[in-house]
This record gives C-alpha cells, structure tokens and sequence, in this order.
C-alpha cells in the first residue's frame, strides 16, 4: 500500500498553501454562511438536512406502526393518518433518499475525479436553499393542519379539484416542483463535473464506479423530473385556474397523471439505487483489496439501468384496465431489468471470492444489503407478473416489496457509505464496535418489521387504512411488526449517538483509513478547501493502489491568487484550459427566496407567478452579473474604461 | 519525491463550444426543456386519441399570425447566427450590433404571440383541447420571455462591462438556446395549426 498523497506540497510553495487557502475558503460571518458555494460546504448541508427529514419521517412512520399495533386503535383518527403516511411517503421520496444520494454525489464526486471545485457552484448553492425552502414549507404547512393526505403519488381526481378541495394537494404539488428543480439544478451540476472537470489522465474507462453511478443518475434526473415537474404543474392549473387536463367531463384524462407521475416516479427508484449501487461497489472494492471484479460490466450495467429504467413505469398501472399487448411489453421490460441487476450481483460476489475480505462496518452493510435488496428484487419479479400484482395491488405485499427495494438498496448502502466517509468529511473515526453492534440490531429490526407486511399483504390486508378490526386476525403481525419498528428506532438512535460521539472524542482519522484507492482518499481528512494542493494526475483505474503512484506527475501553473480552476476533455481527460469560478455571493439565496414567495403564492392565486417572477429575475440577473475583472485580460485593456476595474469583491 | 510535473500556465483561460462548461451546461438545460416540449406533445396526442372529434367543439385556430410568427422565427436565425459568427470572432461590434438586431426580430415576435393567443379560438379553460393548447404556447412563450431577457442583458453588459473574453463564449452559447427555441417551434406549430386541421 503507498502513502497518502503528499499534502506537504509537493510542488507549491508553503506562501502558495496559504494563498490557495485564502482564495478557496468561505467568507465568515452571517452572509458568508449564506453566500457558501464550496461543494463540500454544500454537499454536506445536504446531507445533514436529508438526513434531518429521514427522522421526522421516521418519527412519523413510527406513529403509524404505534397506530397500527392493535385492531380498533384510535392514536391516529383517519384524517391524521392519511396526512401521516403521505408526508411519510413524500418525505422520504422527494426529501430524503433524492437528496441525500445527489449530496453525496456533490461531496464526493469533485474529489474521487480529483478536481478543485464543482461545476456552476451558485446554481449549485440555489438547488440547496430551494430545497430547503421545499422541506420548510412541507412541515410548516403540516403544522398548520395543511398537510397533503392524498398518498405520496397524488392521484386524481382524488387530488383535482372537485375531490381534493381545500389547499392540501396543492402544498404537495408546489413541494415537488421545488424539490424537482433543486434536483435539476444539482444534475447539471453533476454531469458537467464528471464530463469536464475530471483529472488529467482519468478518462471515461477509468472513472471510479461511484462516480458512473452518479453520472447515470444525473441523466436520469435531466430525463424523468420534467416529468413529474409538468404533472404537478398541470394538477395546480387545474385546481387554480381552470383548466381540464385531468377532467373526464371535459375531455381530459385522469389516467395521464398516472402515466406522467410513474414515468418520473419509476425512474426515481433508479436514482434512487444506483448511488447505493455504486456504492456498493465501491465498499466492496475497498474491503476485499481489490479491483471491483468486471469494471465494464458493472458500468454496462448502470447505463443499461438507467435505459431500461425508464420502459416499466406502466407495472405501477397494471390494474387500470390497460391493453393486454402493452402490459405484456412492460411486463417484459420489467423483467428485462432483472437482467443488469443480477449482472452486478455476481460481479460483487466474484470481487469478494477472490479477495481478502475485512468485515468493518461498511462492509456489513453492503452484506446487509445483498440480503435485503436481493429479497425485494424477487417480490418484484412476482409483482412484475400481472396475475399477481392484480391480486396484491394495493396492499401491504407491494409495502414490504418497496420497502426492502428502497431501505435494502439504498439506505443499507448509504449507512455503510456514511461510516466509511465518515473519517474523510469530519477527520474523525466512528467506533467499529457500537457500529457493529448497531447493524445487526437494524438487519434484525429491518427485517421483522417488513417481512411479515408480506404476509399480510398475503391475507388481504390494504394499504393506507388507518385501523383494521379485531375479526380479520391481522393482530399478531402487526404487533410483530411494530416491534420490528422499535428495534429499528433504537439501532437508529444508536447510530446517531455514535456519530455525535465521534465527533466529540473520536480517534482523529489518517488520510485513508480503509487504505481505498480512489482520490478521495489522497487528501487530508477532512480536505482543505481547494481539495488537492497540486492537483493531481492519474494513469489506471485504483490511482492509490499501483505502484507508480508516488512518481505520478502533479498539475502546476494554476492561479493560487484566485479561483482557477483546470478544465480537461470530455473523453480522455486531456487538460485543455483553465477557467476562473465564481466567488461566494448571497445571490443564490436571495433569488431562491424569492422564487420560494413565487411558488407559495402560486398556491393562492395564478398572479404570484407574474409578480414572483421579478423579483426571481432581478435575482438571477445579481447572481450572473460579473462584478470584478480580477484578471485584467487584452480585451478589457483594450476597451479601456469597460472592464479594467481590479477591486476584489 | 517527485519530480514530474505538468505545467498548464500556457492553457488558454476560455474555449469555445464543447470545450467549454457554459455549453454543456446550456446542452444539458436544453435536455430538460427539450423533454418538457417532448412530453408536451406526447400529453396533446394523448389526449387528442381519447377524443371523438379534433378539435373537440371549437374552430381550430387562425392560421394567419401563427404563420407570420413562424416565418418571423425562421427568419430570426440569420441574425442570431451572425451574432454567434461575431461571438466566435470576438468582434465585439459586430457583437453588439447583430444581438441588437437579434433581440429586435425577438421583439417583434413577442409581439404577434400577442395576435396568436387571441386567435387560437378557445381558452385554456374551456375544455382540454384548449388547455394543452395554451399550455403549448405558453411554455414556449415563457422561453422566448425568458432568452429576450437574457440577451438584453448580455446587450447591455456588452456596452458597460466589466467584461472579458468570456464573455464573448456567453453570447456563443446564448445564439445557441436560441437556435433550440426557434427548433422546438417547429413541431409545435404543426401541433397546434395544423394538427387540427387534419383530423
């Protein structure tokens, strides 16, 4: 194993440390703390927000567990678990599994591709405070009593106008179009960075596997949000002014929202799991000391995923009375997906067989989630088959399928992912044995609260009723469940606790604790602001682990004195030129503010949208305006007085 | 320790096109409101095949502005292309002066899109015929609101500055979207005139 990349500098003098330093660092005070762009600052306020509505959601699924523990329970009466369980579903969708999987890409993707920064930082900056403005809004209007209750999916005409009346369905639909266009700004973000700003020497074929996972994500976000975007769009003109686009009457059609909606949501539950997919591999990787087994078929896979991906969203519609030839096509296609999916499986199998496997923490989450992932695989297969998903549509069968889909493909990966980060974003090390301790108490929790959903689901029982009586003997399962619930609270709580301990008296972290190859791990734990002193070079797929790895060439000639950063080509990273970024400014806030007045007020009458639109332009127009020629360059000496000015801002 | 190093000093501080990451953030921008267009014209279909008649119970709209408008469009691409031509060069008057010209032919149709919404001969609320055909117009109008004020802009920071050799990959870039707006119109005329006409 080779040392940690030389930080000391190897080719920047300590002045040049300290410039870089300067140059890259977030203003203080107040407005600095609202003017951030630092992906690191960025991805990790995501992070740390998603993470804060994954436990008001939890917190409120463990409400409807307690509900749900006896026959004829009265905790929740059926208004308020109809706002509960679709602020549940909605959170953990819109809020916590999207979110947190793009923070984690805007963290990490700069560093694994070796760059100094992220594409585009202040739309960067603007995704984040529209999202949490998106989160505010959702639990503020709960409070209020104005939480959607219409299920995480909104269907009309249950939500149109005539059946969803009041202001509920509206607060949903302006929640996704915030949360969509922060996932739209966050891709672009993404996908300009892997394709532009990647190391010299790191083209396409030797990306690390995370940073594909990210990449297909990002284009499948670009390719599916729009989707949901005009849903919700259309939905609140029709609730506000009028129009019929999903009214049977008047020649509009309520199985298009259906159609629309699943072709964003299916989609989603990629975006979703290839992240955890990625990381995966990547864990799997670093605990067997190997190259991940079948690099090109594990990225095959992703981009087959995220086409096939997009051919199934009808198997959310099978019991709609569709035509028999296109529901065989997309019983077909969903089974098709099996294909890729199970190709990966065996990769990270043979990368295990062949290697020597370490079992810390992050590792037993990636165990934790081939068991259960691979489980809600095959109910997926058994739902994709359309005698069966007829039967079983609708109850807690399809319940336990997503849950083991979703929390087994991507929480599981993103716990692991979380641990074995730690070390690189906060300089500190989880301890391994509560770590331990709190993985099998969460595969134990896991698995008895949503296997026996299955068998429920078996017997009858539906999703979303608030109680069920005592006759239909569905008592004892649910106890069982509920108790699975709390054993999750717990393992939850204990995960938590171990990071506030860490973070308070953790051992301090080397450079690359799991000795990892990729390029994260060659800076200092956590990274200073530029990332990498002198920018690195790579010339094979794990840089850390190959023996060249010290006499590899370093990047210099870059500014120090402003933020410069080096721009390579697209499929051999080749360096091609140098570009300055963006400073830190209030801007992105300040139009995300105002853009928050326009889609709110949108809920109460269609002008907000003409008179929130000034001031969300004036807002753009600060954030793009250039306010200093720190770089006097031969056009703006030749335009004497247009562009010669040196103040700094 | 080492000793290889690679100096990037020498590198230009821009590039034009695909080089650059204004152009692929301005590609990636264009596939998001390309699959809104798309996905625009897949709900008119939808709802045009659950319809007994096209269009249902209203007179399909005048061809007349719609027409001129097109022709308009059609011809605003000369001037946005000696814009992007002057950008490409860093000719700064010839910049200034065809982005002018640019924005004018925009204006212009900004103007008749006026004409347009009032003989389309149904409101967005008169059933769903008319909803989808406001919400095609309207959407495409938003972009075109949206690039006149972008350039206008640009116009204007090419006359005060503070600007550099970027800027002149900005208005590069700029020629481009709206290239992609003039496009997307295309299919869309032919879905809102003459799709009707058809049936």
């Amino acid at each position: 194993m080779t040392p940690p990349y030389d930080q000391s500098g190897d080719g920047l003098s300590n002045a040049e440390i300290e410039q870089l330093t300067d140059t890259w660092r977030e203003p203080p005070g107040l407005v600095g703390w609202l003017s951030a762009v630092d992906h690191k600052t960025i991805g990790l306020r995501f992070i740390v927000t998603a993470f804060t509505f994954f436990v008001l959601a939890g917190l409120l699924a463990a409400a409807m567990r307690v509900q749900l523990a006896r026959p004829d329970n009265d905790v929740l009466g059926p208004d308020l678990y109809n706002q509960v369980f679709t602020i549940h579903g909605t959170t953990m969708m819109f809020l916590f599994a999207v979110p947190v999987v793009l923070g984690i890409g805007i963290y990490f993707v700069p560093l694994m591709v070796g760059a100094r920064a992220i594409a585009f930082p202040r739309l960067l900056a603007f995704s984040y405070w529209m999202y949490l403005a998106s989160g505010l809004f959702l639990y503020t209007m709960f409070g209020l009593n104005v939480g959607p209750d219409r299920g995480w999916f909104s269907y009309v005409p249950l939500a149109g106008p005539e059946y969803g009346v009041g202001k509920r369905a509206d607060v949903w639909a302006q929640l996704v179009t915030f949360t969509e266009t922060s996932g739209l700004g966050v891709a672009v973000c993404l996908v300009v960075t892997i394709f532009k700003l990647r190391a010299p020497g790191m083209s396409l074929n030797r990306m690390p596997l995370f940073v594909w996972a990210e990449l297909v994500t990002a284009f499948m976000v670009i390719f599916s949000m729009p989707s949901v975007f005009l849903a919700s769009g259309t939905l609140i003109m029709d609730r506000l002014v009028g129009t019929h686009f999903y009214n049977h009457a008047e020649g509009g059609d309520p199985l298009l929202w259906q159609h629309l909606f699943w072709f964003f949501a299916h989609p989603e539950v990629y975006i979703i799991f290839l992240p955890g997919n990625g990381l995966v591999s990547t864990i799997v990787s670093t605990f067997s000391g190997r190259p991940a087994f079948g690099y090109t078929a594990l990225v095959l896979s992703l981009v087959s995923t995220g086409f096939i991906g997009f051919g199934v969203w009808v198997h959310h519609m099978f019991t709609t009375g569709l035509p028999q030839f296109g529901v065989s096509f997309f019983t077909a296609a969903s089974l098709m997906i099996v294909v890729p999916t199970g190709l990966q499986v065996f990769c990270w199998v043979a990368t295990l067989w062949s290697g020597h496997v370490r079992f810390a923490t992050p590792m037993l989450y990636a165990l934790g989630f081939f068991q259960v992932f691979v489980l809600g695989g095959l109910t997926g297969v058994m739902l994709a088959s359309v005698p069966l998903d007829a039967q079983l549509h609708d109850t807690f069968f399809v319940v336990a399928h997503f849950h083991y889909v979703l929390i087994g493909g991507s929480l599981f990966p993103l716990l692991g992912g979380l641990v074995y980060w730690f070390p690189k974003v906060t300089g500190r090390m989880l301890d391994e044995r509560l770590g331990r301790v709190v993985f099998w108490l969460f595969v134990v929790g896991f698995n008895v609260t949503f296997f026996p959903q299955h068998l429920l689901g078996l017997m009858g029982m539906p999703r979303r009723v608030y109680t069920y009586p005592a006759e239909m003997r569905w008592g004892t399962l649910n106890l069982l469940s509920s108790l699975g619930a709390a054993i999750m609270f717990v393992a939850l709580s204990l995960y938590l606790w171990n990071i506030v301990r860490a973070l308070r008296h953790g051992t301090p972290a080397p450079g690359n604790p799991w000795q990892a190859s990729t390029l994260e791990w060659a800076t200092t734990s956590p990274p200073p602001p530029y990332n990498f002193a002198p920018l690195p070079t790579v010339s094979n797929r794990e840089p850390l682990w190959s023996a060249s790895w010290p006499d590899q060439p370093i990047i210099t000639g870059l500014a120090t004195d402003r933020r410069e950063v080096l721009v390579t080509r697209l499929m051999d990273a080749d360096p091609d030129h140098r570009r300055e970024f963006p400073a830190p400014s209030p801007w992105p806030f300040i139009t995300a503010v105002a853009a928050t007045g326009l889609y709110v007020g949108s809920i109460f009458t269609p002008w907000a949208v003409l008179w929130g639109a000034i001031p969300t332009t004036l807002g753009v127009l600060g954030w793009v305006w250039p306010r200093h020629g720190q770089r006097p360059s031969d056009l703006a000496r030749a335009l004497g007085g247009a562009g010669t000015e040196q103040r700094r801002s | 320790m080492n000793d290889l190093r690679i100096d990037v000093s020498h590198l230009p501080t821009y590039a034009f096109g695909h080089r650059s990451l204004m152009w692929w953030g301005v590609a990636a921008l264009m596939a998001i409101e390309g699959t809104i267009f798309a996905l625009l014209i897949t709900m008119y279909l939808y709802l045009k095949s659950r319809a007994l008649e096209w269009p249902p119970g209203f007179f399909a709209p005048m061809l007349l502005w719609g027409t001129v408008n097109t022709a308009v469009l059609i011809l605003s691409a000369v001037p946005n292309h000696l814009a992007k031509r002057a950008a490409e060069r860093q000719d700064l008057r010839g910049l200034r002066w065809w982005l002018g010209v640019s924005i004018g032919v925009a204006l212009v149709f900004c103007g008749v899109r006026v004409l347009e919404f009032r003989t389309l001969n149904v409101w967005w609320d008169s059933n769903a015929y008319g909803s989808i055909v406001w919400t095609l117009l309207g959407f495409h109008t938003t972009h075109l609101i949206t690039d006149v004020i972008d350039s206008l802009a640009l116009e204007t920071l090419l006359f005060t500055g503070p600007m550099d050799e970027s800027h002149f990959v900005d208005a590069a870039e700029n020629a481009i979207y709206w290239d992609f707006v003039v496009i997307a119109w295309v299919p869309l005329y032919a879905l809102i005139y003459l799709a009707p006409r058809l049936a």
